[in-house]
């Protein structure tokens, strides 16, 4: 399994051609307490960018977009009963939603690990 | 693009300026964001942890962008009471009321706190005020526009304004100043600490118990200090302030208030006491007047909402097919533990129990009209 990130602050595993999708432990921090998450329903088709879920902390809503194109096969559920999974688990059991992989090429142009440490640590 | 879009835009880029108590907060790990034209802490440990402190404790809120104001002079009670709708003239010595400023049309220019001083507070001025950090400038361009040559605005840069708040924020603060124990809400009085004179009012806007304290801005980190050191105190940021207002039931200038709504709609009309509605006098009164009689066109209400999903500002209230007003606060209520929202909405929509529906990206989740507030308030009265 690899895992690549998004200057987004988006996280994907991929392991075959299945991607799960999640936040950062960074992009969490700074969104603050969530309260709620919109989650894309089972069968959605997305081009990468397109708008795929909804962040809601105590004061704003943000959206986090599809960083690569596919459809999504698994919302996480958990999220529904216990949003705040995702302040205390981003990168792990507070993922969003699984998505079938559309093309595989988009995953070039994403950072590993060490890159988006690095980008988070420029900003 | 209009002149009001290029003077906004102008403003947006002026530099953002630091208050006395900057590199305190950024000490002690507050993530500081651009309000009112000054760098202000948004939260510290986080919204929803904060709120509950301050709910069970006693939080400290550096509100220094706020304007603070102090007007003497021949006439001084006289020349408010032309651009104020409340009775400033039996306002009696160190007490305190919520007014505001209206405009000819009676739309809400501000909401501000005005106490008289009586004391030897301020070079012996007559009257204190503290306005909205936001529109501070404008309001004091407009007072001198009003107010008569006699009477001395004095706008005190260099004094700093903090908010204890909280059910143990008398405890707290009685453990620096035993005097202020005596106080009950909307009292006020000069105090001593460590030789700093400290303008001191049993007020807030949390709906909790607490204090405002206006103190020099030399004098203020040592305060801070002091006050963070005591076991029931902890800094809170902005965005508790903003959900603890919402749950409060308290509006906001600039999202619930503004020059496009009047004082009798927002329900602020506590704040033009009886004679002032009969014997008018001040700007505005045509419309509070009319609204009195008439009732107004809209409402500010409270909204409870179904489900989890918060209603932002924005976001369009609706009854059936037709849009009958706009969320002006909305917010997930970490005490409530739910979603709620203040709006207004026309009149024939504005009653306590009116089912609602409330646009959210496209989907209409459904709300009710609610009592305010949503928290009970906890002031200290005369028992």
């Amino acid at each position: 399994m690899s895992r690549y990130f998004t200057d987004e602050h988006e996280w994907i595993d991929v392991e075959g051609e299945i991607a799960t999708v999640g936040i950062t432990d960074y992009a969490q921090e700074q969104l603050g307490d969530i309260v709620f998450v919109e989650l894309p329903a089972e069968g959605t088709t997305f081009e990468k960018g397109d708008d795929a879920a909804v962040v809601e902390s105590v004061k704003a809503a943000s959206d986090v977009y599809a960083p690569i194109s596919g459809e999504v096969v698994e919302s996480n559920s958990a999220l529904e009963d216990e949003p705040a999974l995702v302040n205390s688990d981003a990168e792990e059991d507070g993922w969003f939603f699984k998505l079938r992989i559309a093309d595989t090429s988009e995953l070039d142009g994403l950072m590993n690990e060490a890159a988006y440490k690095k980008f988070v640590a420029s900003l | 693009m209009s002149g009001n879009n290029d003077i906004a835009t102008l403003e947006e880029e002026l530099p953002l300026e630091a208050l006395p108590l900057d590199a305190w907060h950024r000490a002690r790990g507050a993530r500081m964001v651009g309000f009112a034209g000054y760098h202000m802490p948004i939260q510290y440990d986080g919204i929803m942890a904060e709120h509950g402190w301050t709910r069970e404790h006693a939080g400290l809120f550096d509100v220094s962008h706020m304007g603070q104001l102090t007007f003497s002079g021949e006439g001084v009670d006289a020349a408010l009471e032309q651009i104020l709708p409340s009775d400033i003239k039996g306002l009696k010595p160190f007490r305190q009321r919520y007014s505001m400023l209206l405009d000819s049309d009676g739309g809400i220019l501000d909401d501000l706190m005005v106490s008289r001083l009586g004391a030897d507070a301020f070079d012996g001025a007559a009257i204190y005020m503290v306005v909205n950090g936001a529109t501070k400038y404008d309001d004091i361009g407009w007072m001198i526009d009003y107010l008569p040559d006699e009477v001395v605005m004095n706008h005190m840069a260099d004094q700093a304004l903090l908010a204890l708040q909280g059910p143990e924020a008398g405890e707290a603060l009685g453990a620096l100043i035993p005097e202020t124990a005596d106080l009950l809400f909307m009292q006020s009085g000069l105090f001593t600490w460590r030789g700093v004179p400290l303008w001191i009012s049993r007020s807030g806007y949390t709906g909790e118990d607490g204090f405002e304290i206006s103190v020099p801005a030399d004098d203020v980190t040592l305060l801070a200090d002091a006050l963070c050191a005591l076991p029931q105190v902890k800094p809170i940021g902005l965005g508790a302030r903003d959900s603890l207002r919402l749950e409060a039931g308290l509006p906001l200038y600039g999202h619930d208030l503004s020059p496009a709504v009047s004082t009798i709609g927002a329900d602020l009309g506590f704040a033009i006491q009886k004679r002032r509605r009969e014997e008018g006098g001040f700007i505005g009164h045509a419309r509070v007047m009319r609204e009195l009689a008439d009732g107004p066109d809209a409402k500010r209400v409270g909204l409870t909402i179904e489900g989890r999903l918060p209603a932002r500002e924005g976001a369009k209230i609706y009854a059936g097919g037709a849009q009958v007003g706009e969320v002006t606060s909305g917010g997930f209520a970490p005490t409530v533990g739910a979603p709620i929202a203040m709006g207004w909405v026309s009149l024939p929509h504005a009653a306590l129990g009116q089912a609602l529906e409330i646009e959210v990206r496209g989907k209409r989740i459904a709300a009710v009209v609610a009592p305010m507030p949503f928290v009970p308030h906890r002031y200290r009265r005369k028992a």
